[in-house]
Order: C-alpha cells, then structure tokens, then sequence
C-alpha cells in the first residue's frame, strides 16, 4: 500500500476548475470500469461467480464484461499466467485502450502462488503493472469487488486534468531501458511497475 | 502466438494441400486461417484452436494446449505425497474434492488402507456434489456461449448454493482440499447434513426448470441434434470415457463396473445415449445429475445411520492421529511428527481411477519407499476430449464449433495440468 | 518398481485377475514378455521395445482391450536404461486393464508408436516426448504439447530443476522484439 500517498501529498496550484474537472472525469471512470476478464484457471471461476447473480459487479457500474480487451478498462488477471500464455497476456494489455488498470486477482497472478516451477510467471507484475493484488486461492468474491472499491479510492486520487495541462500524456519514459516508469493515467507509480523486466532478466533465469 | 518465434500471423499456421479447394468454382476462394483464443470466452479455459476456414466450414482444426501447464507432475515429486494434496484441487477446479478422492485412493491403493465406511459415504457424497456442480458449469457456460444467457445465472444461483453448503461443510468455497489419506479431514455434522438434504429436496425441481428452457427448445435442438456425433468404435479408438463415451450408447461407468469407494452400495442408473451428439451428451449429463441428486440422498441416510462412526482410517503410518492425544501421548506426538514431515508410501506402483464428471480421472503412482514420489502421473480425461476436436469439427460450420467445445466440457486445469 | 520379482509368462499368476492374465497370456503367445506384479494387482508385463507394435496389435485384436487409458514414462535416472515407458490399456467388453512397460536407454530414447492402433493415444506421446524426450517412431506429428515450441528442455526428466532453466526466454526475445518495434506508439507500455 506504500504507493497511495494521501491526495494533499500530490496538491498542486492548479485551481479549483481543473481539480473539478478532475473529480468529474475520475467520477465517471470509477463508476464504469468495464472489466476485461482474463479467466485463466480456478480464479476465473470465481470471477463468474463474482459476476453472476449472487456477488453481482454490475452494482458498481461494471457490468459489461466485454471479452474484447478493445473496450475494457480494468483487466482482471484470474488464474495462472504461464510463460507460454504470458505473450498472449501482454498483448491483451498492451491492446487495452487508456486509461487502463489492472488487477491481480489470486496469489497465481499477485506471486505465482502455489506454483514455483518451471512453467510459471512468478507474479504477472514480472509483465504488466499492476494496481490492485487481490490475495486468495482463489479470493471470494467479496474480496474482489473490495478489490475493485480500493481501484476505485485508487482513481480517485488521478489527474487528468492536470497532467494534460502540464503536457504529460505518455509518462516517463526511459529511453536505456525503453521502458515507461510511470503509466500516463497514473498520478503515482505502480507498486512494481518500474521493477518490471529488470535489464539482466529473470534472476531466476539463471538455472 | 504462443511461441517465441513469430509474433505474427503472416506466415501460415498450416501446411495443406492446395487441391483441398475447388479453384474454378467463384464462390470459392482462399482458406482463411482463423486463431480462437487462447483468450476466448467460448473456449472454456486457455484453449487455442487453430482453424482453417474455408467461408464457413472448418477445413482443418487444430487444438494447442499447455497454456496452463503449471508443472503438476514434477510439483508431486518434488513436494511429496502429502503437499501435493491441495494441487489436486486446482486440476478440474470445478470439482475440486473429486480430485482429491482420486488422489487419495490412488496413494491408499498403494499402501493398502481401508477406509471405514463412514468415511466412504462421505466421499460419495462429497464426489457426487463435485459431479453436480461441474455439470451445472458445463450447462451454463454451454448455453451463455450459444446464447441462452439465462441459463448462465440459472445454474450458478444454483452453484452458490452449493458453495454455501461446502463453505459450511469444508471452510471454503472451492479448492477446499478437505480429504485426507485414509478418509476425510472432518465429520459431517447433523446441521449440515440438514441443511444438504434441504437443498436436495428443492434441485431436482431447478432441474426440472433447466430442462423446460433447453431440453423441448427448438433452437436448442437445432444448435445441437446431429452435430458432432460420436460412434462407439470412434469412441473407443480415441479413447474417450465418461459422458462422452455414454452418449454414444457404450455403457461404462466406473462407478458401475470398477466400483470404489463403497458404490455398490447405492441404487442409481447410469444414462446411456444413443447417437452421440451434442443433443445426446447435453440429455445424458442432466440425467446424471438427477441420479447423483438420488446418490446423495441414499449417502445423507447411511450418515444419518453411521452417526459417530469413524471416518478417518487408524493407520497411524499415514493418518494424523487426533490432537488431544497429540497433546497428551508420546507415540502420538512421534507419530504426527513423522507423518508431517516425512510421511513416505511404500515401494510399488499403483493406478486408481474414478468416474469424474468428465470421464475417468486416474492417478498413477510410483514409490520408492520415500516421502517423494518417483512418479504421480494424472489421467486427466480432459485431455482426452480435447484431442476430440478435430475429429468432430472438420467439415462442419464455424458455428458448430462452440456446440462441440461445450458438449465434450473439459477443463484446462487438468488438460494442461 | 515391482513389489516382487517378476516371473516368467506361462507360470500361474498370483496377482490380478486370473482370467485377464490368462486372456492376456493367450493373446500374446509366442512374444516373450515378463509378469510384473504391482501393488494394485493389476495384470502388468514387461515387453521388449521392438515388440511393442505386436504386443499392442494382439492385446486389442485378440484380448479385447479396446481403449488406452495412458501412456507415459518414468525417468530412473541415474539407473540405466534410464525410462521406462508405460502403457495402460481398459477392455470396456471385458472389464479389466492391462499395463505394459518397457525400459529405454536414456541415449536417444525412442519407441514405436502406437497412434495407428488407437488414434487417441497421439496426444499422450506428444506429452510424453514434451516431457521426457521420448521420440516416437512413426508419430506423425510429434511435436511439444504442453511446453511452447521452441523450448529446449524436457521438464520431466530428474536432472531438470523444479523451477526451471531460463523459464521465461522465449518471453523475453518475443518481447524485445515487440519493444523493438513499437517503442512509443499510442499503447502505453510499462
């Protein structure tokens, strides 16, 4: 939880107007966050559950659980991400529209969980940034859609607005690494996101 | 996709034989290749199928899995025999004690122990639970993929109702990894078991509902009857079990044939299908929950008749001993020391299987005499319907390929494993 | 492997079934083969590599086994030969199994396929040649299942660590090159 610093911490002189039309925007976006289902193992199961008629996401605004990444804001990783899969996973992510969030949902995608072996991603954080760890295995719903109230505090605390006129639309990038260190529609960094793909690789990597 | 090599697909994901396609004729023009998941909703699981089209029909389809392979079986030998229980769970999650069942009695097999009766009684119980739950998610998710979005909250209202009921019972929802060696971790205690047979009584009405959506509906049968259809030999050459295999009208049901677990005590029939199709499977799993619906009330009566009954076997080589005495007994404290931290099986091998939701469900064990495994290999029928694809796919429309997907219900837990 | 020593085909079995040994024996009258008696009495044999097409032939032709249940391999590194290959075989007529084993060198391992007897045995061998390294002659199509192509090892084996050799590289050139490609385009990369 280091990375949400209280909303004063980030309290710039940009004027009633703008942090308005922040909280306008920001409103709008954590009241409809379409999520992407990336169901991969029994955490996906859960997720339809979460879904379904009990647990019922589409009180928060996130009904449309479109299974095209093109029209999604929040991609719920449930389940297993395995190397071979990891390609697939980027590529969904990488063709999510901003703004863009993402939640680990289990301890497969928050660490790699139960499985420390030789087919696993050890954590999808190792390839995407991440906004939301849900632990569990696999979490009940009840702890997702807390999850998803904590992205919501989490949007909250974004400016928009304020990047936008300060001319910051894509973030930091860093032209050695050729990575962004921080993602354009996040006020604050991800926990791990500038830790992704570290330049000598996986540690783990070495046999 | 999935390899390292091209990220694209501008090369061809096939080799086929040009004269596959009739040049001359103007309808008729390039096969279209066409790549379905491995994210898909219809796909049940990380499933890619890579399909050659040509318009609508399906030329040439060709399944690729492993995009869940966790490394379960090197995980057993290295873990060892008594870890490896909570990744049996998560091989079919959506059965998960019924995973744990085969485990147990593969290693049980080996090792020679008897459960008490009891403790068998509430295995069935508890498998056939695992049967209906998977059945209800081969029903909904079948029919939101060909349309019918209610039975998709239908049946999972219904699955909640049996999470209530297991979290009651087990501590968790799913992936309760409530079996042990020898029996199972707890007794059944009577508010539950009140509280199972209440839900018993009012599932097989919901049943009933299911059916009057799906069963007489005339989209449902145009989307199902005749596609897909399996004869016996073909069956058997590709080695399908379970559903499957019945609704092609072989009777085998190893609950019927190889009993286990106490079975031969229960009155139920198996359904027998008779063409194969999708229609058949879809007719033969709604039978089979009404059936496990009548296992589980003739388990409810003998739990009613063993109350205070062991459920957990005395070998004190494999079962923990109760922790009162843990507490108090010298032996017993040697004992659970021993069985936690090196708790080995004895030399041999041994292959137990049991009649899951998707077809035989097998665990091949082989021991050394040590606390690790020299092998557990796990007969996931899963993969085995998987391998069905083509075969049932090839030649017919695009749209058909949901139907087939859904009616051979497999689970990429344990296809990939 | 074996809870006793194996004992040779003609001699009265004490283990599984009578009437499966004895169909299994009459079937394979004439291909020597060795009775190994498992824990779970099941009716196991030990065959030569080379007879595996005849051996696979006449138990489904002759002894009714109409369906394989699994084939796989267990690696007894350091013993040489190194793997043994298992099958598994259900008669649903009958009902009874049969298991047979062989022992291959760990030098190029390979048997004979059995894909023309049962077609559905194809994904089974492709696993275990993932697995284990274990070609299959004859296999038309015998690629990896359940690793990504291109790996290089075979996870199975008892000299490959649990967490793997360089797990993630076809990951990491796959994205390099993406990288490559589209360094600042309108996706907004981390």
């Amino acid at each position: 939880m280091g990375s949400l610093k209280p909303a004063d911490a980030h309290a710039t002189d940009e004027g009633f107007f703008v942090t308005q039309l922040d909280w306008l925007v920001n409103w709008g976006r954590k009241n409809s966050m379409w999520p992407m289902p990336l169901g991969l193992s029994c955490c996906g199961i859960e997720l339809m559950a979460m879904i379904g008629p009990k647990f019922d996401i589409a009180r928060f605004g996130a009904e449309a659980a479109r299974f095209s990444p093109r029209q999604c804001d929040v991609m719920i990783v449930a389940g297993t991400l395995t190397w071979k899969m990891a390609e697939a996973a980027r590529l969904i992510y990488d063709q999510m529209p901003d703004p863009k969030w993402v939640v680990a949902m289990g301890v497969c995608s928050s660490s790699g969980g139960m499985y420390d072996s030789y087919s696993v991603v050890q954590g999808i954080d190792m390839i995407l940034p991440v906004d939301v760890y849900v632990p569990g295995c696999p979490p009940r719903p009840d702890a997702v859609i807390d999850a998803l109230m904590k992205l919501q505090k989490k949007i909250e605390r974004e400016r928009p607005f304020q990047l936008l006129l300060q001319g910051d639309v894509v973030g930091e990038y860093d032209q050695g690494t050729k990575r962004f260190l921080r993602a354009p529609n996040h006020a604050v960094p991800t926990t791990r996101s500038h830790e992704v793909l570290p330049p000598e690789g996986n540690p783990r990597s070495k046999a | 996709m999935s390899t390292g090599r091209s990220g694209t697909l501008s090369e061809s994901m096939f080799e086929y034989e040009p004269g596959v396609v009739d040049r001359d004729d103007p309808l008729h023009g390039e096969l279209m290749e066409l790549n379905m998941g491995p994210q898909h909703p219809a796909t049940h699981g990380v499933l890619r199928i890579k399909v050659l089209l040509d318009g609508e029909t399906m030329v040439k389809v060709e399944p690729v899995v492993g995009y869940l392979h966790r490394g379960k079986e090197k995980t057993c030998e290295s873990l060892g025999w008594r870890k490896f229980f909570v990744h049996t769970d998560r091989l079919d999650y959506l059965q998960p004690l019924m995973n744990n069942i085969a485990y147990a009695a593969a290693m049980e097999k080996l090792a020679g122990i008897q459960i008490p009766e009891r403790g068998q009684t509430i295995r069935v119980l508890l498998m056939e639970l695992s049967r209906i739950m998977a059945h209800l998610i081969y029903l909904g998710t079948t029919s939101i993929d060909l349309g019918a979005v209610t039975m998709f909250f239908f049946t999972f209202s219904e699955r909640e109702r049996i999470y209530t009921l297991l979290d009651a019972y087990t501590g968790h929802r799913m992936n309760n990894t409530y079996v042990r060696i020898g029996g199972v971790y707890a007794d059944v205690e009577p508010d539950v078991e009140r509280d199972i047979r209440a839900w018993l009584e009012q599932f097989p009405k919901k049943i009933d509902e299911f059916e009057s959506m799906l069963t007489g509906n005339r989209i449902w049968y145009d989307r199902n009857r005749n596609i897909g259809t399996l004869t016996a030999e073909q069956c058997k050459a590709w080695c399908l079990t379970g559903p499957n295999l019945r609704a092609s009208g072989v009777e085998w049901d190893l609950r019927k044939k190889q009993p286990y677990s106490g079975y031969e005590h229960y009155d139920f029939e198996v359904p027998i299908g008779e063409i194969g199709d999708c229609y058949d499977r879809y007719a033969v799993r709604i039978e089979e929950m009404r059936q496990s619906v009548r296992i589980c009330v003739q388990a409810l009566e003998r739990l009613a008749k063993s109350r205070g009954g062991e459920f957990l076997a005395d070998d004190r080589r494999y079962v923990l001993p109760p922790k009162d005495l843990v507490n108090t007994s010298m032996e017993e404290l040697i004992h659970q020391f021993k069985i936690v931290t090196d708790m080995a099986l004895p030399q041999g091998e041994a292959y137990h299987a049991v009649e899951s939701s998707k077809g035989e469900l097998g665990f091949y064990v082989v021991s050394d005499g040590t606390s690790h495994p020299v092998r557990c290999h796990i007969r996931a029928p899963g993969l085995v319907n998987v391998q069905a694809i083509p075969l049932l796919a090839e030649g017919r429309l695009f749209s058909d390929m949901v139907s087939i997907i859904g009616s051979l219900d497999f689970v990429m837990g344990e296809v990939d494993r | 492997m074996s809870a006793t020593a194996p004992e040779r085909a003609g001699a009265p079995a004490t283990s599984g079934s009578s009437g499966t040994a004895a169909r299994v024996a009459a079937a394979l009258a004439g291909v020597p083969h060795t009775l190994v008696h498992p824990a779970d009495g099941m009716v196991s044999l030990e065959i030569e590599t080379a007879a595996v097409n005849e051996v696979m032939s006449r138990l489904r032709d002759r002894a009714g086994f109409d369906s394989n249940t699994f084939v796989t391999a267990v690696d007894r590194f350091p013993d040489e030969p190194r793997f043994i290959v298992l099958w598994q075989f259900l008669s649903t007529t009958h009902n009874d199994r049969v298991r047979v084993q062989t022992r291959v060198p760990g030098d190029a391992p390979h048997v004979p396929t059995i894909t023309h007897l049962w077609i559905g045995t194809a994904y089974f061998e492709r696993e275990c040649y993932d697995m284990f390294g274990i070609r299959f002659d004859g296999h038309a199509g015998l690629k990896r299942l359940l690793m990504p192509d291109g790996y290089e090892h075979h996870p199975l084996r008892k000299d490959f660590p649990h967490q793997g050799i360089e797990p993630d590289r076809l990951y990491r050139e796959w994205d390099n090159r993406r990288r490559e490609r589209s360094p600042l385009r309108t996706e907004s990369q981390t």
